[in-house]
C-alpha cells in the first residue's frame, strides 16, 4: 500500500543523511531532548517536587522562566523531569516490544506454514482491542505505575511490530543468497540471525521510531488519567491534570508541559519518517 | 447476488471467534487481578462474611470453566452483573452510557470525515500551496495528543472567548441544542487527529489512483477533472479510505476514554476509568465489554461496506 509514502510528499532525497532534512531535524530534536533527560538533575534549575507556598501558580519570570504549578513547584523543572520519565517509558516500551516482536516476526515469515499461523493469529487477538482500552485495561488488572503502564504499551505493539518484522523476513527471505546460504549447509540459525536478520531489520526499526511517538502520547494520555506515572514522580500527562481547574488562572501550567509532548512527539515522527526514507525504499512499513 | 450473501455469512462467520476471544479476555480481567480480587474492591474493613458473600455473587468459589460458562450465559440473556457500589444491573448503566459514546464517536468520525475527504482530494490533485498546507495540517493533527489539544481549546473557546461551556452534559432527547452546544467542544477534540490521518489516507489513494493508466485514458477521452476525480478517482480510493475510518473508530473509541473524563461526559469511557479508579471490576469488565463489541460491530460493517464498494473482495473471500 502507497498511502502514507505519497502522503508525506515533501522534496527529499534518499542519497544520504545530509540530503535526508526528516532524518536531521527529528535526529537533533530527539538527541537534544535525550541529553535534557540525562541531565535532568544538572539541568533542572529547581528541585521539581519543592512546595513553595509563596509561588502558588507564579506567573513566569527569570527564577522561574515557565512559571509555577498549584505548589508552587518550579514548571520547568518539572518537565524536564517528566520529560525523562515519558521518553523512558515510552522508548522501554517499544524497545521490549521489539525484543519480542522480532524473533517472532522472523520465526512467522522464515518458517511459514504453521508457525506463521500460530503466531500472527495469536498477536492478532490484541488488535481485537483499541489500544488505549486495552492499556486501561491493563492498568485496571495491574494497578497504576510507570512499569504498568510501559507493559502495557509494549503488549499493544507487539502484534504491529511483529507483523512488520514478519512482512519485512518474506521479502528477504525470497533472495538468492538466503536459498545459498541453506544450500551451503547453514543451519536455519544461522541463516536467520547473519543473513535475514541484519538485511530484514531495516522497517522495523522505521516502525519502532514512528511507534514511539505513539507510545509517548499514550503514555502521557494514561498519567493525565492518573493511571500512569504516579505522583510524586512528575509525569508531562499528570502534570496536565494537575492544572485543570487552574487553566484560566495560570496557563503555563497547560501550556508548557504540552508543549514538550509535541516536540518529542514531532521529534520521534520526524525521525521515523526520515529513518523510513532511508531504511525502507521497498515501502514494507506503509 | 449469492457469491455477495456468501460473502456477508463469511464474515460474520469470522466475527464470532473474535467475539468468544474477547470474552474470554473481559472475563478474566478480575480473575488476573493479583491477590484476592474481593478483597481489594472491599477494602481492608471488609468482614471475612462480606468476601464470602461477594465471591458467591460473582460466582468465584466455583471453578474457573464453570465460571466462564455461566458468565456467557450470563451475558448472552443480557446480564452483566451489578456495580458493586450503586448495586445497579450494569446492564441499565450502560444502556444510559452507551449513547453518549456513540454519540461522541459518531459525530467526531462524522466531522473527520467531511473535512479530511475533501481536502485530501485537494491535497491530491491541488498545487504546491495546497501541499504544503495540508502538510502541515496532518502533521499538527497526528502529533498533538488530543487530551491537550482539548484543554487549548477549552481556554481558547471557553475561558477567553466565552462561546462554549467548558464541560457537563445534557442528552439530546432533553435538550438538542444544549446537548450540540456541550459536544462541540470534545467533538472538536476528537476529531482534529481523525481528520489528519483520513486526509493523508485520502490524499495518498486518490493520487496514487490518478497515476494509473485509466485515469490517463480518461483524461485522453476528454473527461472534465471534476468528473475523473469525484466519478472515478475517489470511487476507486473509496475501500480504503471506508477502511481507514473503520480502523480509526478504535482509536476514537480509546480517545473517548481520556475526553470523556476531561469533559465530564457521562460515556462508558468515563465510566471505564471511574471503575478502574474505584477497583469496580465489575464495571471495568462490562465497560470494556461494551467498547470492545462496538469495535468489533464497527470493522464488521466496515467490511461489509468495503466488500460492497469493491466486488474483488467479495470474491477473493469466495475464492
Amino acid at each position: 500500500m502507497s498511502v502514507a509514502r505519497v502522503a508525506i510528499s515533501l522534496p527529499t532525497q534518499t542519497r544520504g543523511y545530509a540530503s535526508n532534512r526528516f532524518l536531521l531535524a527529528g535526529g537533533f530534536l530527539l538527541a537534544s531532548l535525550a541529553i535534557i533527560a540525562v541531565l535532568a538533575p544538572w539541568i533542572a534549575p529547581h528541585d521539581p517536587g519543592t512546595v513553595e507556598v509563596r509561588r502558588v501558580l507564579g506567573a513566569p519570570d527569570l527564577l522561574h522562566p515557565l512559571g509555577s504549578d498549584v505548589l508552587g513547584r518550579d514548571v520547568l523543572s518539572r518537565v524536564i523531569y517528566g520529560l525523562r520519565v515519558s521518553l523512558l517509558v515510552s522508548v522501554s516500551a517499544v524497545a521490549a516490544s521489539l525484543a519480542v516482536a522480532v524473533p517472532l516476526g522472523l520465526a512467522a515469515g522464515y518458517f511459514g506454514r504453521w508457525v506463521d499461523t500460530a503466531v500472527s493469529r495469536s498477536l492478532d487477538m490484541i488488535l481485537i482491542f483499541p489500544a488505549m482500552l486495552l492499556a486501561v485495561t491493563f492498568v485496571a488488572i495491574l494497578g497504576p505505575g510507570s512499569l504498568i503502564a510501559a507493559t502495557a504499551i509494549a503488549v499493544i505493539y507487539l502484534p504491529i511490530l511483529a507483523r512488520v518484522m514478519r512482512t519485512s523476513t518474506l521479502v528477504v527471505g525470497q533472495h538468492e543468497y538466503v536459498a545459498g546460504a541453506r544450500a551451503r549447509g547453514a543451519s536455519h540459525l544461522r541463516v536467520l540471525t547473519t543473513h535475514v536478520a541484519p538485511n530484514a531489520l531495516g522497517p522495523v526499526i522505521v516502525q519502532a521510531s514512528v511507534l514511539s511517538a505513539f507510545a509517548l502520547q499514550l503514555e502521557a494520555g494514561l498519567s493525565f488519567l492518573g493511571l500512569g506515572t504516579q505522583p510524586p514522580t512528575p509525569s508531562l500527562g499528570g502534570m496536565l491534570a494537575d492544572g485543570r481547574d487552574v487553566l484560566t488562572q495560570a496557563p503555563w501550567v497547560e501550556v508548557f508541559p504540552g508543549l514538550a509532548i509535541v516536540v518529542a512527539v514531532l521529534a520521534f515522527a520526524f525521525l521515523g519518517e526520515g529513518l523510513r526514507r532511508f531504511f525502507d525504499p521497498l515501502g514494507v512499513t506503509e | 447476488m449469492s457469491r455477495q450473501l456468501a460473502f456477508v455469512v463469511h464474515r460474520l462467520l469470522l466475527t464470532l471467534p473474535t467475539l468468544l476471544v474477547m470474552s474470554v479476555v473481559v472475563f478474566l480481567i478480575l480473575r488476573l487481578v493479583p491477590g484476592d480480587p474481593v478483597r481489594t474492591m472491599l477494602g481492608f474493613r471488609a468482614t471475612d462474611a462480606n468476601v464470602a458473600e461477594m465471591r458467591r455473587q460473582l460466582g468465584l468459589d466455583q471453578s474457573l470453566i464453570n465460571q466462564y460458562l455461566n458468565w456467557l450465559g450470563a451475558l448472552l440473556h443480557g446480564d452483566l452483573g451489578r456495580d458493586i457500589v450503586s448495586h445497579a444491573p450494569l446492564s441499565e448503566l450502560l444502556a444510559q452510557r452507551l449513547p453518549v459514546t456513540c454519540e461522541l464517536t459518531a459525530l467526531s468520525m462524522l466531522l473527520a470525515v467531511i473535512v479530511g475527504v475533501p481536502f485530501g482530494v485537494r491535497a491530491a490533485t491541488g498545487g504546491r500551496w495546497a501541499r504544503r498546507l495540508t502538510e502541515g495540517f496532518v502533521i499538527f493533527g497526528i502529533s498533538i495528543p488530543d487530551f491537550w489539544l482539548g484543554i487549548m481549546l477549552v481556554l481558547l473557546l471557553s475561558a477567553i472567548l466565552q462561546l462554549l461551556p467548558p464541560s457537563g452534559y445534557v442528552s439530546f432527547s432533553a435538550d438538542p441544542l444544549g446537548n450540540l452546544r456541550y459536544m462541540t467542544l470534545p467533538v472538536l477534540t476528537l476529531a482534529v487527529g481523525e481528520a489528519a490521518y483520513i486526509l493523508r489516507t485520502t490524499r495518498g489513494t486518490v493520487a496514487a489512483v490518478l497515476g494509473r493508466p485509466f485515469v490517463t485514458f480518461l483524461r485522453a477521452k476528454g473527461l472534465s477533472p471534476a468528473r475523473i476525480i469525484y466519478g472515478h478517482a475517489l470511487r476507486n480510493a473509496g475501500p480504503t479510505i471506508v477502511t481507514v475510518v473503520g480502523i480509526q473508530v478504535g482509536v476514537l473509541l480509546g480517545g473517548a476514554i481520556i475526553i470523556e473524563t476531561m469533559f465530564t461526559l457521562p460515556g462508558v469511557g468515563r465510566l471505564i476509568v471511574t471503575g478502574v479508579n474505584q477497583r469496580n471490576y465489575p464495571i471495568v469488565q462490562a465497560g470494556v465489554l461494551a467498547v470492545a463489541t462496538l469495535f468489533i460491530v464497527v470493522s464488521l460493517i466496515t467490511d461489509l461496506i468495503v466488500g460492497w464498494l469493491d466486488p474483488r473482495v467479495v470474491d477473493g473471500a469466495a475464492a
